[in-house]
C-alpha cells in the first residue's frame, strides 16, 4: 500500500510518483476525448447547417419530392405547440409535487413519489410513445398533436419535480422560520415566500426540461405523427423539428439532407441556448444566496 | 397556542379541528392534500404506463409465451414474431457502448473532483453535459454523414488489420452496423455515467482524502485505497444508469446500426435493437398481433430499463442520499 520512507528508498519513491503522473495524464485525457464528439457535432452542425438557414426556412412548407427549396415553418411552429402544450400539463403537476416531497419529506409516501421520479427519468422515452398511443392515439381513432404533448409532458414530469424539490430545499430555513414566526399560514410562507424565492432555479430546471423534450423525436413518431402542411389542430398529426430531421437524414435526396443539417443547426442553437440561460440564471439559484 | 388578540394573523380554529386537539390551519390541509395528490401522479403515471404496455402485448404474449424471446423468426407476413434478433442487437451494442463509455466517463469524474484546477471543474463539467443535451437525432444525423464514413474509412480498416484474426471484426467495412452504433451509445451515455460517478465520488468526506494524503499517499494512491471502496457501490449504481440509458435509446441508434435482424459474430456488420425495431415498424404494423408483438419488446424494454432503474437507484442512494439535512 502506502510506502514508508526510508525503507521503499528512492527507487520506490519515483516509482509511486511515475505512476500518479500517468494517473493523472489518463484522467486528463478522458476530458479530452469526451470533448472530442461535442466538438465534432457542433462543427458539422454548423459547417453543413448554417447555410441552409435563411427566411424561407423558417416561414415555408416543405416541397415535394424532386423540388428543391422549401422550408420547415411547419415542423418549426409544430415543435413549439408540442412543448408548449407539454408545458401546460407537465409544469403544474411537476412544481407541486415538488413542493409536496420538499414540505412534507420523511413520510414513507414521499419516499415512495422522489424513487419513482427517479426511477421514471430514466424510463426510455420510445417506450412513453407507446404509452401515450395506448391512452390517446387508439381511443382518438388518430394520430395528434395533443397525444404527443402528452408524450412530452411525462417525460418532462420527474425532471420538474426532483428539480423543484432540490431547489426548495435549498431555501434557508431562517426564511420559512420567520413567515411562520410572525404567523402566516404553512401554505402561503410555501407558495408566497419560500416557492418564489426559489423561483430563479426553478425556472432554470423548467428550461432544462424544455430543452430535452424539444429535441425528442421516438415519443413522436407514433403520437404527434408527422404532417407536411400547417397545423389544423391540435387534434391533428403535427410536424416537429426532430422528427422532421429524421426523416430528411434517412432520405436519399441531396436537398433533403442539406435541409436536415439546416434543422439541426436551428435545434441545437435553441438547446444550447436554453442550456447557457440556464447556467447563467443558475448561479443565483436562490434569490439573496 | 398562538396568541389570540385581533392583531393574530392565525384565524380562530374552527370547532372540528379544535376538537382534534391540535393547531391546524384548514389551508394547510387543503394545501396538503393538493400538493399530494400531484405527488400522487407520478406513481400513478408510472403504474398506469405498466398496465397500458402489458395490455397493449396480450395478445403476443397469449400468442407466443417464451418463445417471443428466443424466437429468431420476424415475418410480418406469416405473422411469425420472435424478438431475439433485437434482443442480441439491443444488449450487445450497449455493453460495447459501456466498454467504450465506462472508462473515459470514471477518468472525467475523477478529474473533475479530484485534480482538475476548481476554477477549471465547473466549466469543464458544463461542457461535459451539453453532451447530454444534443438531442439524440442530431446525432444520428451526424452519426450518417460524419461517424460512419470515418468509421469505414479508418478505425473499421485499422482494426482489421491489427486484430483482425478474431471474428469479431471480420467482413466488410460499411461504417453503418454494430460498432458505429455503440460508438454513438457511449457517446450519449458518457455525460450521464461521469455526472453520476461525480456526484458519488463528491459524497465521499474530504477527510478521507486527507487522511491519506495526509499519510504520505499519492492522489493516486489516495483515490485507489480510500476514495474508490468508499464509492464503489455508488459507481456501480453510476454504470447500470448508463446501461439503462443504452439500452432505450433509440433514434441515434436507428440512424446508424443498419437494421438489419441478423445475429453476427462480427461488429462490422448491420444489427437492429429493440428501440429501432419499434421506431421504424410502429406506424406500419397493420395487424393487431403484428403491433402486439411490438408492444411487447416496448414491454420487455420497460421492465428491463425499470428494474435496472431501481437497482442503480438504490445504489447511488446509498452513497450520495438525495434528501441531505435543510
Amino acid at each position: 500500500m502506502i510506502g514508508e520512507p526510508g525503507t521503499n528508498g528512492d527507487a520506490g519513491y519515483r516509482r509511486r510518483k511515475i505512476t500518479d503522473a500517468i494517473f493523472r495524464w489518463l484522467c486528463g485525457g478522458a476530458v479530452v476525448l469526451a470533448l472530442v464528439p461535442l466538438a465534432s457535432v457542433l462543427y458539422y452542425v454548423t459547417y453543413r447547417g448554417i447555410g441552409g438557414v435563411d427566411l424561407d426556412f423558417f416561414t415555408s412548407l416543405p416541397k415535394p419530392v424532386g423540388e428543391t427549396g422549401g422550408g420547415m415553418g411547419n415542423a418549426l411552429s409544430g415543435t413549439l405547440v408540442l412543448v408548449g402544450m407539454a408545458c401546460l400539463i407537465g409544469i403544474p403537476i411537476g412544481v407541486l409535487a415538488g413542493v409536496f416531497l420538499a414540505e412534507f419529506p420523511g413520510s414513507r409516501f414521499s419516499t415512495v413519489v422522489r424513487f419513482s421520479a427517479d426511477v421514471m427519468s430514466g424510463i426510455p422515452s420510445i417506450t412513453v410513445g407507446i404509452f401515450a398511443y395506448a391512452v390517446v392515439v387508439l381511443p382518438m381513432g388518430r394520430f395528434s398533436a395533443i397525444a404527443g404533448s402528452i408524450a412530452l409532458a411525462v417525460i418532462m414530469l420527474p425532471t420538474v419535480t426532483r428539480t423543484t424539490e432540490e431547489l426548495l430545499r435549498l431555501v434557508p430555513g431562517t426564511l420559512r422560520e420567520a413567515a411562520l414566526g410572525l404567523g402566516v399560514s404553512k401554505w402561503r410562507a410555501t407558495l408566497w415566500i419560500v416557492l418564489r424565492t426559489a423561483a430563479p432555479g426553478i425556472i432554470t430546471g423548467v428550461m432544462l426540461a424544455i430543452a430535452r423534450v424539444g429535441g425528442e423525436s421516438a415519443p413522436l413518431l407514433f403520437t404527434a405523427f408527422n404532417n407536411r402542411f400547417w397545423s389544423q389542430g391540435i387534434d391533428q398529426p403535427i410536424a416537429s423539428l426532430p422528427v422532421q430531421i429524421y426523416t430528411y437524414a434517412v432520405s436519399p435526396f441531396e436537398d433533403w439532407h442539406r435541409q436536415a443539417w439546416a434543422a439541426a443547426f436551428v435545434l441545437v442553437a435553441l438547446v444550447l441556448l436554453l442550456n447557457v440561460t440556464a447556467k447563467v440564471l443558475v448561479r443565483n439559484p436562490v434569490r439573496g444566496k | 397556542m398562538g396568541p389570540t388578540s385581533d392583531l393574530s394573523l392565525i384565524r380562530r380554529q374552527p370547532r372540528i379541528l379544535r376538537r382534534l386537539g391540535r393547531e391546524v390551519n384548514p389551508g394547510d390541509l387543503v394545501f396538503r392534500a393538493l400538493t399530494s395528490l400531484f405527488a400522487a401522479t407520478v406513481i400513478v403515471v408510472l403504474g398506469a404506463m405498466a398496465v397500458q404496455m402489458w395490455r397493449a402485448s396480450g395478445k403476443s404474449l397469449a400468442h407466443f409465451g417464451l418463445g417471443f424471446i428466443v424466437g429468431t423468426d420476424w415475418d410480418p407476413v406469416r405473422d411469425s414474431y420472435g424478438a431475439l434478433p433485437f434482443i442480441f442487437g439491443t444488449v450487445v451494442s450497449s455493453l460495447l457502448a459501456l466498454v467504450i463509455a465506462v472508462p473515459v466517463a470514471f477518468g472525467v469524474a475523477i478529474a473533475l473532483t479530484e485534480l482538475a484546477p476548481v476554477k477549471l471543474r465547473a466549466p469543464l463539467g458544463f461542457l461535459i453535459e451539453l453532451l447530454a443535451a444534443v438531442p439524440s437525432v442530431v446525432y444520428g444525423l451526424w452519426g450518417i454523414f460524419a461517424l460512419a464514413p470515418f468509421m469505414r474509412d479508418h478505425v473499421e480498416p485499422f482494426l482489421a488489420a491489427t486484430l483482425g484474426f478474431l471474428p469479431f471484426f471480420q467482413g466488410p467495412y460499411q461504417g453503418y452496423g454494430m460498432l458505429a452504433g455503440a460508438t454513438v451509445l457511449a457517446i450519449m451515455i458518457l455525460p450521464t455515467i461521469a455526472s453520476v460517478s461525480r456526484e458519488v465520488l463528491r459524497a465521499v468526506p474530504d477527510v478521507l482524502r486527507e487522511g491519506a494524503m495526509g499519510l504520505g499517499a499519492t492522489r493516486w494512491e489516495a483515490l485507489r485505497d480510500v476514495v474508490l471502496p468508499f464509492a464503489r457501490t455508488g459507481l456501480l449504481g453510476a454504470v447500470i444508469l448508463g446501461l439503462g440509458r443504452a439500452l432505450g435509446e433509440t433514434m441515434a441508434v436507428t440512424m446508424i446500426i443498419g437494421n438489419r435482424s441478423e445475429i453476427s459474430a462480427s461488429l462490422f456488420a448491420p444489427s437492429y435493437t429493440m428501440a429501432s425495431v419499434i421506431a421504424n415498424e410502429f406506424t406500419e404494423a397493420t395487424g393487431d398481433l403484428y403491433l402486439s408483438a411490438l408492444a411487447e419488446i416496448g414491454l420487455l424494454l420497460f421492465f428491463v430499463t425499470l428494474l435496472l432503474n431501481v437497482i442503480a437507484r438504490l445504489l447511488v442512494w446509498r452513497v450520495a442520499r438525495p434528501t441531505g439535512a435543510r
